[in-house]
């Protein structure tokens, strides 16, 4: 009986992680994805035509920041790597975290960006 | 249907060592190396941002001293904004295709594909407007750093959108003639994976050459 309730239990954990795969975005959140993207885009567009704010140094990482969180966000909900299978996640962000670590080693090496200005 | 979520329950699975489809894990896979063919394209640009030695240059206006001709700041932000903006409602547009296909919905997986391709058509020709003036203006792939590397990576992002709307046309074509339906909803998902990556390298391209000066 013990063994009949271990299957049971493995089972269930099985059906479930297979559920989680399936599970995709509603449209009312993929409705709201597109808008929160049109929303970011509009900001980035803005700053960009703030002069006092281009000269600061918020400028760039505030850029960087709303293009991570749209990458993110497409990935994440329209790619639905959120809801699918981990090997995907592997075989996505390992070579993104590679190809990313490889643009910024590049970066130091030629120059374009120094630690301490 | 308007809160609906998109399930795969009634889609057929093919039985693999991993549980997966194949087709999935190899479109994942692609999409990984092209994940560093892009970055390579990219951190060339970067590398090389502000070292050309004559202009067009994409900031800044320059004037040539051995003329005198100046040449305007070359980047068009409002003609940008508005191709990037039709390129990611085409990501809104492929997601409702998908769904369409998945409930076996003919007519709007039919529509939804269709809005998509055009999108992506719309986006192409706002980069042939956007070539056609840099070369107006005297920016060409040969005149300096910042024209080889900016026509380099942007050309290259064009021919994958190329490559997707054929993809896109030829799924149309298969909707008109046969239908889609659940049974193909694998075939549309990865189609979709592919356009939504070559929407998300448009986002870092558009911040990284376009925005950031």
């Amino acid at each position: 009986m013990a063994v009949e309730h271990t299957h049971n239990t493995e089972a269930e954990a099985v059906h479930a992680e297979q559920h989680a795969e399936h599970h995709h975005p509603t449209w009312k959140e993929y409705k709201w994805v597109a808008l929160i993207l049109f929303v970011i885009t509009v900001a980035e567009v803005w700053a960009y035509y703030i002069p006092a704010f281009v000269a600061s140094r918020a400028f760039v990482p505030s850029l960087l920041i709303m293009s991570v969180a749209k990458f993110a966000i497409v990935v994440m909900f329209y790619m639905h790597l959120k809801y699918d299978a981990k090997l995907f996640r592997a075989l996505f962000l390992g070579p993104l975290a590679i190809a990313v670590i490889s643009v910024i080693a590049l970066l130091f090496l030629f120059g374009q960006i120094s630690l301490g200005g | 249907m308007a809160t609906a979520a998109i399930e795969h329950h009634d889609v057929p699975h093919h039985h693999t060592s991993t549980g997966l489809d194949n087709t999935k894990i190899a479109v994942w896979a692609f999409i990984g190396s092209e994940c560093l063919f892009f970055m390579s394209l990219i951190s060339t640009y970067l590398i090389y941002k502000g070292r050309s030695l004559v202009g067009p240059l994409p900031h800044e206006a320059w004037t040539d001293p051995a003329t005198g001709q100046t040449f305007p700041a070359i980047l068009n932000i409002p003609v940008t904004s508005g191709s990037t903006f039709v390129l990611l409602m085409s990501s809104l547009f492929m997601v409702l295709a998908h769904g369409a296909v998945v409930r076996g919905d003919r007519k709007y997986s039919k529509f939804w594909l269709a809005a998509t391709a055009l999108a992506g058509a719309t986006f192409l020709g706002f980069q042939a407007f956007e070539f056609t003036e840099f070369v107006h203006n005297g920016l060409t792939i040969k005149r300096n750093l910042f024209g080889s590397t900016f026509f380099t990576l942007t050309g290259f992002h064009g021919a994958h959108v190329t490559a997707g709307v054929i993809w896109l046309i030829t799924l149309l074509f298969i909707d008109v003639r046969r239908g889609l339906g659940p049974r193909d909803a694998v075939n549309v998902d990865i189609c979709a994976l592919y356009w939504h990556f070559v929407d998300v390298v448009w986002i870092a391209i558009f911040t990284l050459v376009y925005l950031i000066q």
